[in-house]
């Protein structure tokens, strides 16, 4: 047994030389030659879909970037993390990122708790973030006088607002009802339909709420109708949202349903059945036969790079793929504008973008030190499944 | 209007039920309870979707399929996740049904997906107008083939050898072991009845639902609730607490409001324990020393 290691031993000292070596002559290069932007997002679990769309978005853009010549020089590299939907776990990937990994600029992932979980953290580090789905209000208004966090997204504050007007404006809504999901998402969206309606002057026939795990939302919408309700107003998953048509289905009661933007994700047309298409929901972007020429080449390029996806069908969530997109393009322009990855300056610089062709819009200018969201009412469309794919209510 | 949510709470209470039933007929010959009857739902549902919808079986072979392999499943969580700890005496198979329940549900995460499924019916499609509200098919079926799985078990413990033997067990398992019934083979089959009426409320639930690898969490728990509330000793009892279950959580939404359903049935079956201690329709269990 000692013949067989003594050889082996003697190699130890070189073997261990020759690693040294190679980190560092390794490290340094990597740390130094390139700009990284890390995303904490819900890479597995239910919502594993938004980080797959998140991370498509980010990486046509960081491959257009690099294709330019990178950022100041340098490219630009993804480092992504899996928060599970979990606030605890994204804390603490944001801080690994942040600290070890000494990113740029963080993006974060579809869940609200979760940003909200990483919004103290970036303030206090002075690390900008860029938010490209979580629409809590509170994300962006954080309350903090040094403000690091920026969105490319809905805000539910703005969506309440819009669902509210929609009904108005297409169903001449006079007294919704609400079916919320039971979760601190909900409960932020009815406090903004609540605002959106008593600023109008406006009854409301009830507010009940949905579980992911209800089988049945036949007594929930019952309750509203024997209240009077002339539009159902709609804030939940995938899931509860499908069981909501299939309840209206039974009952057989034709009442319009204006939603934010839950049902996009996952299977809602196969969920739903063949009324899926009586939703009509909220999205910032999505991909159709008649794009504009940024949204051709987009789709060009995630045709290529990815190649399962085939038809419109299977850009599914497009809302996740365009917000992380633009975020990513304007977050190269802020630290261009920086001239370097220090936190303070790539914060100034999202304020010095005069304009930004995007994806989604010309953003003239993207951010203002009072707005640090960039989408408003005017750049969402209503939407509805036809055939399995989203499309525009009004094309 | 109200129909069509007393129907449907009946429906999800005689599911309720079938699962509760589940969780007696193992407690009655064992004193022991599979905590993830709820898996086995899901498992149900999973098998029944795979077998019929993913890979086209005709409906007549995919679901004796699925319930061979789900009264497999019962078997194997009796053998290695029961026996073993309670034949030693150890309550430890509380924690081992718990954690396979886990388990199951994160298998079917990762084999089946992540995001529900819809199991397509031509049952649950197909409506008749019931007093002014239109019901499916489904929907009135469930709460009839739950009475009639409960009624069936009723007649099978009453009039059968099979029933004999379990009877023998649920009195007295060392006298009935000394008369030449094997008490172990008797337990394990109780398991695979459970486990099938659990996949038998899975597939049952699934079109009017939709099927994913979590939607037998809160459903197991709430039987398990049902159970109790029932007296879990008494079939009769267990299955009319499910029913009772059901419409007290379709009337309470309908008059109070959803924010209210969880809060009032779970206070109701408090309630009902405290003034009832073994239950609605259970009796007292002597114990003779």
């Amino acid at each position: 047994m000692k013949k067989v290691l003594t050889p082996l031993r003697r190699l130890w000292p070189q073997a261990a030389v020759v690693t040294a070596l190679s980190f560092m002559v390794l490290s340094p290069v990597q740390a130094a030659d390139t700009i990284k932007i890390g995303l904490v997002a819900a890479l597995s679990g239910q919502s594993a879909k938004s980080g797959e769309a998140l991370t498509r978005g980010l990486t046509i853009a960081i491959d257009e970037i690099n294709a330019a010549g990178g950022i100041l020089g340098q490219p630009v590299e993804l480092i992504r993390r899996d928060d599970e939907s979990n606030p605890a776990k994204g804390m603490l990937a944001a801080r690994e990122l942040v600290q070890r990994e000494k990113v740029a600029v963080l993006f974060g992932g579809l869940d609200t708790p979760v940003s909200l979980a990483i919004v103290p953290l970036v303030n206090q580090m002075k690390v900008p973030f860029m938010g490209p789905w979580a629409a809590g209000t509170s994300i962006t208004q954080n309350g903090a006088k040094d403000n690091y966090v920026f969105r490319v997204s809905a805000m539910d504050e703005i969506v309440d607002e819009a669902l509210v007007q929609y009904g108005i404006d297409e169903y001449g809504m006079s007294k919704p009802g609400m079916l919320l999901i039971n979760n601190p998402w909900g409960e932020s969206n009815e406090k903004g339909f609540r605002h959106a309606l008593e600023s109008r002057d406006m009854q409301w026939a009830g507010i009940e709420r949905i579980e992911s795990s209800d089988l049945d939302v036949i007594p929930q919408l019952t309750r509203l109708k024997n209240a009077g309700a002339d539009t159902l107003l709609m804030v939940g998953n995938v899931g509860p949202s499908a069981q909501v048509v299939k309840s209206l289905d039974r009952m057989e009661w034709d009442v319009p349903v204006v939603s934010h933007w839950g049902p996009a994700g996952g299977r809602f047309s196969e969920l739903a059945g063949p009324n899926a298409s009586r939703v009509h929901f909220i999205q910032t972007y999505v991909f159709t036969d008649n794009n504009s020429a940024k949204g051709d080449q987009v789709l060009a390029a995630l045709k290529a790079k990815y190649p399962e996806i085939k038809t419109l069908a299977d850009i599914t969530p497009a809302v996740g793929i365009a917000n992380a997109y633009d975020g990513m393009h304007l977050a190269a322009l802020a630290i261009e504008k920086a001239g370097s990855t220090d936190g303070t300056a790539v914060r100034d610089g999202f304020y010095a973008i005069d304009e930004y062709k995007g994806l989604i819009k010309d953003y003239k200018p993207a951010f203002t030190p009072e707005q640090h969201d960039a989408l408003g009412p005017k750049d969402y469309i209503f939407t509805h499944f036809v055939d399995g794919s989203i499309v525009p209510v009004k094309p | 209007m109200i129909t069509a949510a007393l129907i449907s709470g009946l429906g999800l209470g005689s599911m309720y039920a079938l699962l509760a039933l589940g969780f007696h007929i193992t407690y009655v010959v064992s004193r022991t309870v599979n905590f993830a009857q709820g898996s086995a739902m899901m498992v149900g549902a999973v098998l029944g979707y795979s077998f019929h919808i993913t890979w086209g079986w005709p409906i007549w072979l995919a679901v004796p399929m699925t319930l061979t392999l789900c009264a497999v499943y019962g078997l194997a969580v009796e053998r290695f996740l029961v026996r073993p700890f309670s034949s030693r005496g150890s309550e430890a198979w509380l924690m081992a049904t718990v954690a396979a329940g886990i388990l199951v549900d994160n298998l079917a995460m990762f084999t089946f997906g992540k995001e529900p499924r819809q199991f397509t019916s031509e049952l649950a499609n197909t409506g008749v107008t019931l007093l002014g509200a239109n019901i499916s098919v489904l929907q009135m079926l469930i709460p009839v083939i739950g009475a009639a799985i409960a009624l069936a078990l009723l007649l099978v413990r009453r009039y059968t050898r099979l029933g004999k033997v379990l009877e023998a067990c649920v009195q007295n398992p060392q006298a009935a072991m000394l008369m030449g019934i094997r008490v172990n083979r008797v337990v394990a089959i109780a398991f695979a009845v459970s486990a099938v009426f659990a996949a038998i409320a899975g597939m049952l639930i699934a079109p009017l639902f939709n099927v994913s690898a979590e939607m037998g969490t809160l459903f197991g728990l709430k039987a398990f609730a049902v159970a109790i509330l029932g007296g879990i000793s008494s079939a009769s009892g267990v299955f009319l607490a499910g029913l009772l279950f059901g419409l007290v959580e379709a009337l309470v939404t309908i008059y109070f409001g959803s924010a209210f359903t969880q809060i009032f049935t779970f206070g109701l079956v408090i309630l009902a324990l405290a003034l009832r201690p073994n239950g609605l329709f259970g009796s007292k269990t002597l114990v003779k020393v």
